[in-house]
């Protein structure tokens, strides 16, 4: 095995120094070296998008990285966007409009979205479904998903 | 004591109500707990080397050098296995049928490719991985029929040498004089029918922890499992073990549709080997060995023809159906459970006098086929509904109306279906009506022949098809199954510190029933729903119990609670009584206040149980009671569901591709609990139909491999594939039902494939062509539209 590596990388704000197996991947060591299991692994083959994270502000799937490669970079995931008690204004909007069943392909989505409301104008149900054709539901059926980000669209035009 | 403030608010009721889900703010924080999120210290990660032969006898296998790996702790292969575990059965007391034992590793023979050889056990999990690679097998091929039809002829290789055959299940339904209708019909259609092999894909993958509590010498499993009761049971069995040192928790379950409804080789094994090595064991299936080795659904053939008078009323139906099971049947539902209940569910929502189904379930070389989400009714809907349609164009009647002459009308339920099923009351002639009202169906008629005459292929499907829900004790889930899927049981308790714990036997994985079933009790008890704590998915919690499958759990567990939250009610009005000096029946609870109707003295949950549990002798010993119950509810013939389901699509001339452009569902699910959440369970369902319809299908090549193992292989549907759904929730008579719920988790799966048949069907009907086969892929729409023209080479063929 080659040698291991010493990674240093911002985490949802927080610095973290790890030293890393150079095969080790982005998901895996966001899941099991920080402990941040709000990242999730649906296919391992960059088909599902449920391990998206934000890296330097775009979405990226974390399983298709590895973990050196993320050294120097800032990235955000799930457990940045709010808390249980405190949820953020994407977290707000599914549970609002239940856009979740089981939950596991949610994050993925709420980062993914995160992403496209940024960049995105997302003027109609089209493009929304054009957004999130990345991401694997089978649960919802994405209409209430679809519902979210709408609703998301419309208070994002509002003045602040 | 307080006061009662003056003006009592009178609470609305929670059970109806939009309420947003209890379950969310953990699973949107990430805070969720799937079970390969928990990782104790010490903990092995067990890899599996797969069986690449679809059937063969192991001659030898060598694990030297993967022993050698640094990092890999030890390597089992059956013989190692040898008097730690005990073999499941999957017994029914069905005739004829041969139980094919599970054990956690293949012994001697490996009967398809995926099936479990050896296990790597490793400090990390790519340790475990690698390790695989230098694990050598020698197998010597064994002949084998992959297709189901050659694997049932005579003198076929036999896949389990004991039972003799391939062919372990044989039943057959008859009612009436079928054959002799057939002699005299005006009218006959018949087909044959293929619903092609699909599997669940929850996006979450199936993953065990085992570990072994050396002090106690108790085991407890975390399982992504739908069914932890019913792994404890047979675990228990399997490893000597008494319930009482035997937990299976299923923790967050991202999805299961059916695919985390069985007991699997993996949990026996985690389970052997934690007890074995005294260590933590884990196992997490990556998506290659979901997509080839989880329970896989459907899979028949069904040669059926339905006869019909001059009037479009159908007279007879008879059909041959043929399942392929796969190469084990499954615990605890067996083989038998999705063919059968195809040749049961046949004769659908219809008035039919003679039937006469036969079903055959046949082994073959292929992962065992289990539960999903519809079991049966999806396949038999989708044939029952084409030869409607069939026989609707051929006696140039509507499809609406030959469905309206035909569905079982309210004064005839009871209904028993000429295979047995007895259908209660339920909205079958009202849903027809709702769904063709919703999306203006004359509307869209004219818009069809249009569209049409402009030459586009354009096109509408109806299906309507009922279901049973709910079922109690009196049917069983999969036939002659020896476990009980017909009880519930809520144990419900008020606590020391006045908060309620109502803990069930159910296993949420979606579902919302935390939140559910604490509208329920909130609403029985006269509490606040956040004062509901609901438990779940956990076999310590309760005696005995099963889990969620069947769309039994809004019915049954909510039946239970009802019960329970009752009795607790009562033993706390009657201590509230005591402590208040008033009659019991002169009191009432909501928001979680006690109140004397005429009086204007109040106590709060919280300072009834203070004074039953802490406050020595302020209620009299005799009279003293503990707020709990443990009540068990049976609604023992359970209920129908029913629905109908409208689609209209386009097919892309150049790309043969399909659009759903409108969809509607119109269903009858009794009294709702939460609209958003039932909503949710229509709009996923449907798009789970969708993807048998138009996308999914699991291929296996000659040679017995998987060829759809990624999911750039096996398609599911994604956001921009999937039409906005019109739902009608159609109000007709509440069932008898405790509470007047039906299930309705399955609904969308069961009427989606059937409905884009038909308009795939009538879109190419200018061609005269009949779909006959799901998915309809373009490879497949173009397969038939080339025959099609080479047929009639002169006619006009679309655009
Ligand atoms: S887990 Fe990364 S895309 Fe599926
Ligand atoms: S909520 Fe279950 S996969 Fe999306």
């Amino acid at each position: 095995m080659t040698g291991r590596a010493d990674i240093t990388l911002s985490v949802n704000g927080q610095s973290y120094t790890r030293r890393v197996d150079p095969r080790l991947l982005l998901s895996d060591f966001l899941r099991h070296e920080l402990g941040l299991t709000g990242t999730h692994v649906g296919c391992e083959h960059g088909v599902c998008g449920a391990c998206t994270i934000l890296l330097d502000g775009r979405s990226a799937r974390s399983c298709l990285m590895l973990a050196v490669q993320a050294h120097g970079a800032e990235v955000e995931t799930i457990e940045g966007q709010g808390t249980v008690a405190a949820l953020g204004p994407i977290q707000q909007a599914f549970r609002e409009h239940h856009a979740l069943q089981c939950g596991f392909c949610t994050p993925g989505f709420v980062m993914t979205i995160l992403d496209m409301l940024r960049h995105h104008d997302l003027g109609d149900d089209a493009a929304i479904r054009e957004a999130l054709s990345g991401n694997i539901c089978r649960c919802t059926g994405y209409e209430h998903i679809v519902n979210a980000v709408r609703a998301l669209v419309r208070e994002r035009g509002k003045p602040a | 004591m307080t006061g009662a403030p003056d003006a009592v608010e009178l609470r609305p009721k929670l059970v109806g109500q939009r309420v947003r889900r209890t379950e969310d703010p953990r699973l949107l924080a990430g805070a969720g707990r799937y079970v390969d999120d928990l990782t104790p210290p010490g903990a092995l990660h067990v890899a599996i080397r797969r069986s690449d032969q679809p059937h063969a006898r192991i001659r030898g296998i060598g694990a030297t050098e993967a022993l050698a790996l640094p990092g890999v702790v030890a390597v089992f292969d059956a013989r190692d296995l040898e008097g730690m575990i005990r073999p499941a059965i999957p017994a029914s007391r069905m005739a004829g049928y041969h139980a094919t034992p599970i054990w956690p590793l293949a012994r001697g023979t490996v009967r398809y490719v995926g099936e479990p050889v050896v296990a790597v056990l490793a400090e990390s999990r790519y340790v475990a991985e690698d390790a695989l690679e230098l694990v050598a097998i020698d197998y010597e091929p064994l002949p084998f029929a992959i297709r189901a039809a050659d694997a049932a002829a005579d003198g076929a290789p036999l896949l389990h040498e004991d039972a003799g055959t391939n062919v372990i299940i044989a039943r057959e339904f008859a009612r009436g004089d079928v054959d002799a209708v057939f002699r005299d019909a005006p009218v006959i259609v018949g087909g044959r029918f293929r619903m092609t092999r699909k599997t669940a894909v929850a996006m979450e993958n199936r993953s065990y922890l085992a570990a072994w509590d050396r002090g106690r010498a108790a085991l407890t499993l975390h399982s992504s499992t739908n069914i932890p009761g019913i792994i404890r049971d047979v675990l228990a069995g399997c490893l000597e073990l008494p319930g009482n040192r035997l937990r299976v928790v299923a923790p967050d379950v991202g999805g299961s549709f059916g695919g985390k409804g069985s007991l699997y080789q993996e949990e026996m094994l985690v389970a052997a080997l934690a007890r074995r090595l005294e260590r933590p064991v884990k196992f997490t299936s990556d998506r290659l060995e979901d997509l080839s080795a989880t329970s896989q659904a459907f899979d028949e053939v069904i040669e059926a023809e339905l006869a019909l008078d001059a009037e479009g009323m159908l007279l007879g139906l008879r059909a041959e159906v043929t399942g392929d099971i796969g190469a084990y049947s499954i615990y605890p539902w067996t083989g038998a459970l999705e063919p059968v209940q195809v040749a049961s569910f046949l004769p659908g929502p219809y008035r039919l006098a003679h039937y006469r189904g036969r079903v055959r379930g046949v082994l073959t070389p292929k992962p065992p086929t289990g539960p999903y989400r519809g079991v049966g009714r999806p396949s038999s809907t989708f044939a029952m509904e084409r030869l409607i349609d069939m026989a609707a164009r051929k006696l140039g009647m509507d499809p609406m109306e030959i469905r309206r002459r035909n569905l079982v009308t309210a004064p005839e339920f009871p209904y028993r279906t000429a295979s047995g099923i007895v259908w209660d009351r339920s909205a079958f002639q009202e849903c027809l009506a709702a769904a063709c009202d919703h999306a203006d169906y004359p509307a869209l008629l004219r818009a069809r022949d249009a569209a049409r005459a402009a030459g586009r292929w354009v096109g509408i499907g109806l299906a309507s098809y009922a279901e049973l829900t709910g079922i109690g004790s009196r049917i069983s889930v999969a036939p002659g199954m020896p476990i009980n899927t017909g009880t519930e049981t809520a144990a419900i308790r008020i606590d020391a510190t006045g908060a309620v714990t109502a803990a069930f036997g159910i296993a949420s994985h979606g579902q919302g029933l935390e939140t559910t079933l604490a509208q329920v009790i909130a609403d029985e008890l006269g509490c606040r729903m956040e004062d509901v704590e609901v438990q779940h998915g956990d076999s310590a919690l309760l005696p005995a119990s099963s889990g969620t499958y069947a769309s039994r759990s809004a019915v049954l567990a909510g039946g239970a609670a009802t019960l329970s939250a009752r009795v607790v009610k009562a033993k706390l009005l009657r201590a509230a009584a005591h402590l208040m000096d008033v009659p019991a029946e002169a009191l009432e609870a909501s928001g979680g206040i006690i109140r004397a109707r005429s009086s204007n003295t109040s106590m709060s949950f919280q300072e009834v149980a203070q004074a039953v549990y802490a406050g020595m002798g302020r209620i009299p010993r005799e009279q003293r009671e503990e707020l709990t119950a443990s009540e068990t509810y049976d609604p023992y013939l359970g209920t129908a569901g029913s629905a109908t389901h409208l689609a209209m699509v386009e097919i892309d001339p150049g790309t043969y591709g399909v659009t759903v452009t409108r969809y509607v569902v119109a269903e009858d699910c009794g009294r709702i609990i939460n609209p958003l959440i039932v909503d949710g369970q229509v709009q996923g369902g449907v798009a789970q139909g969708i993807g048998a319809a138009l996308l999914e299908e699991v291929v296996h090549d000659d040679d017995g491999q998987c060829v759809t193992a990624s999911l750039a292989d096996y398609l599911v549907p994604i956001a921009t594939g999937m039409p906005e759904i019109g739902i009608v929730h159609v109000e007709a008579v509440l069932p008898a039902t405790l509470g007047g719920f039906r299930g309705m988790g399955e609904g969308g799966t069961i009427g989606a494939p059937a409905a884009i048949a038909n308009a795939v069907a009538d879109a190419l009907s200018p061609l005269g062509i009949e779909v006959d086969t799901l998915p309809v892929t373009p490879d497949r729409i173009f397969r038939m539209v080339e025959a099609a023209r080479l047929r009639n080479p002169g006619q006009r063929t679309g655009a």
